[in-house]
């Protein structure tokens, strides 16, 4: 992959208080290419998400999507400049229906942003792109229901969908899997694979199956350091990640 | 708007327009003036209900200030009616609403501004500041606010789009209808809208609704104002009704009032406040006539429906929907049934206790008589009182047992009901 990368992370830092968390953490993620990012719990990879995507400031360090400085920006901002991403403890709208939950998503890529004079049942465009996608989620008998009542794997879905919807070119997934059964991450990670085609796919991960199966890239991230970034076979043979985590989870 | 919601508001902008000469004074020639004056409160109270809501139910935002709106919009109508009436401004008395609603939008851009930085708890803080801030101001700044005797018009101006004095209470009425019917219309509308839908949205999941590009504080800030700037054409209806506007429609008894009544009527349904509205007013100018008290039982009606009906009285018809469409409300009938004695008890005993205590310590001091359900009572013997504790031990006790009874058959019923589903 040539050209600038879609995400460019220079020795990032963060502290919490005195506690470093995230300690001088440098990563590029190429434009198109799906990566994971996987590391033993407690090793900060919510956290990058969170600075990546501009929820926590940065301590130090620097964050460039596609070339642009993102650190100092709201998640708004950064949203609008085509980054969006999920939550690892699913973030959606509870008391709206799920239609709405995605019409939302969609609402400022489509240029609708504060307006009180647009009527949205009469919005044609918006409301059959909306459509679209809930079939496309296998979410179309879900229509009227509160998002709150969805089972679990299917608020995961609404999730991604809620994610991808805007249209950003960029897309972090948090644990998309987490929590589902075999069947359920067989049907998400072809989800994942079919909304997220021609995007960049930044993703954390412990079901190793999904990582291995999806990821073109590995970063493995083990208590705010990266110890090993590369293709899949890489990582696989690689001695340090081995020791440091995949061989603990084998053991 | 669908066939079905054209059809809801154009039926009840008929009921409004044809309800006052349902009671005609045939003595005076002309619809009960008594009756007249509670439409119009009405009127006034669900819009400053409705625009409260654009706030509670909405975006989930508690304000304590919503008054400050209603009031300022209605002490600058006073100002703009004074004007007209000196012929310096050719404003007609039907557009005065809108210059009331401006006014409201005016102030709330700028308290907006600084409440809608904050969320939740905090911004709840700051609205009572605000809230207290212009009540202060109203008694301090005379210019403006006319102190304790605040300030007065003569509402026949002469300026009028339709030929109209407004000498009569049933002119000023239609006035009322008019613009409730749409400033109700266009705050129905609002919730369709992106901004409406994005209030929903910051108040389930404000972060989520930033990581979809939304800045979460500007669709607060511009929720508040649209929300000041109706509260204000209720001020103006207001000031235009009783051509005076003292302290009382800026201060924090008005704004509790406001979030009584969406709350009670139920902040989760669009019609929710103005059913909260038109039973609070009863209420006020109903029960107001008959008991000293009613404030009593306005308070325990509100934090019974906390406790036991968060979502209002729209809250609970609306909870009757899926067992009604799936042919079970006749299971509840026998548990609601007995319900009613009990309860009567219960409500009976409450009032009894309430009043004679008010009677012993106001009442009897101003000389007057206790009637209680139609009967006269000596407050000074023990039979009233003991009547009254036993009926509302009992009545306690009973409902507690008859409650408990319904709760099961609720769920049964609501159980089946959702497994059908």
């Amino acid at each position: 992959m040539t050209g600038m990368p879609a995400i460019r992370l220079a020795d990032v830092r963060k502290n919490f208080g005195a506690t470093e968390i995230i300690r001088g953490v440098s990563l590029d993620v190429a434009g198109g290419e799906r990566h994971a990012i996987i590391g033993p719990n407690g090793a900060g990879k919510t956290t990058l998400f969170n600075l990546i995507s501009g929820r926590f400031p940065i301590t130090a360090g620097s964050i460039e999507l596609r070339g642009q400085r993102i650190d100092a920006l709201p998640p708004q901002r950064i949203n609008r400049l085509g980054l969006s991403r999920s939550f690892q403890i699913t973030s959606i709208f509870p008391r709206l229906t799920v239609f709405e939950n995605l019409r939302c998503a969609l609402l400022w890529s489509r240029g609708y942003r504060y307006s009180f004079w647009h009527l949205l049942p009469r919005a044609r465009a918006l409301n059959e792109a909306t459509e679209a996608l809930l079939r496309d989620l296998n979410l179309a008998e879900r229509h009227d229901l509160p998002a709150g009542l969805l089972s679990y794997a299917e608020q995961r879905a609404l999730e991604i969908g809620m994610t991808v919807a805007g249209g950003a070119s960029v897309i972090l997934l948090d644990e998309p899997t987490a929590g589902m059964s075999h069947s359920e991450t067989e049907y998400a990670v072809a989800l994942i694979r079919r909304v997220t085609e021609g995007k960049t796919l930044l993703m954390v991960e412990h079901d190793m199956r999904v990582v291995f199966d999806l990821a073109d890239t590995i970063t493995v991230l083990v208590y705010g350091r990266v110890i090993a970034s590369g293709p899949p076979s890489a990582i696989r043979a690689d001695r340090a990640v081995q020791e440091a985590y995949l061989g603990a989870m084998a053991a | 708007m669908t066939r079905r919601s054209a059809i809801i508001w154009l039926t009840l902008l008929a009921v409004a327009i044809v309800l006052p000469w349902l009671f005609y004074d045939f003595a005076h020639h002309r619809p009960a003036g008594f009756v007249i004056s509670m439409l119009s409160q009405m009127g006034m109270m669900i819009i400053l209900a409705l625009s409260y809501n654009m706030l509670l139910g909405q975006a989930g935002l508690f304000s304590l200030c919503h008054a400050t709106f209603f009031g300022f919009g209605g002490y600058s109508t006073i100002h703009f009616l004074n004007a007209a009436g000196a012929g310096e401004l050719p404003v007609p008395t039907e557009l005065m609403p809108l210059l009331a609603g401006l006014s409201g939008l005016g102030l709330a851009i700028v308290f907006g501004a600084m409440a809608t930085k904050q969320r939740a708890t905090a911004f709840a803080m700051i609205t009572l500041g605000i809230g207290e801030l212009v009540a202060t101001a109203a008694l301090m700044f005379h210019h403006f606010f006319g102190g304790e005797g605040g300030v007065s018009t003569d509402r026949m101006i002469d300026q009028s789009l339709f030929g109209l004095s407004y000498a009569s209470g049933i002119q000023v009425y239609y006035l009322i209808v008019g613009w409730t019917f749409v400033a109700a219309l266009l705050m129905w509308l609002q919730t369709m809208t992106p901004l409406g839908r994005m209030a929903n949205a910051c108040r389930d999941n404000f972060e989520r609704a930033q990581f979809m590009g939304y800045d979460p504080r500007i669709v607060r800030f511009l929720q508040f104002c649209l929300a000041g700037f109706f509260a204000g054409i209720g001020g103006g209806l207001y000031a235009i009704t009783y051509e005076i506007v003292t302290f009382d429609a800026v201060a924090a008894p008005l704004s509790a009032n406001a979030l009584l009544m969406a709350y009670i009527g139920g902040n989760m349904v669009f019609v929710g406040p103005v059913l909260g509205a038109v039973l609070i007013t009863l209420l006020q100018s109903g029960v107001s006539l008959m008991s000293n008290s009613w404030l009593i039982y306005v308070g325990v009606l509100f934090i019974a429906m906390v406790t036991f009906a968060p979502a209002g009285i729209t809250g609970i018809i609306m909870a009757h929907g899926p067992v009604w469409r799936a042919g079970r409300l006749s299971r509840l009938i026998l548990p609601y049934l007995r319900l009613v004695v009990p309860g009567i008890a219960t409500v009976a005993g409450f009032v009894g206790m309430v009043e004679l205590l008010s009677f012993l310590t106001i009442g009897a001091a101003a000389g007057k008589h206790l009637v209680l359900f139609g009967s006269p009572i000596d407050a000074n013997t023990a039979a009233p009182w003991a009547i009254a504790i036993v009926l509302l031990v009992v009545g306690t006790v009973w409902l507690r047992f008859e409650a408990r009874y319904f709760a099961r058959v609720w769920e049964s019923v609501a159980g089946s009901v959702e497994a059908r589903a």
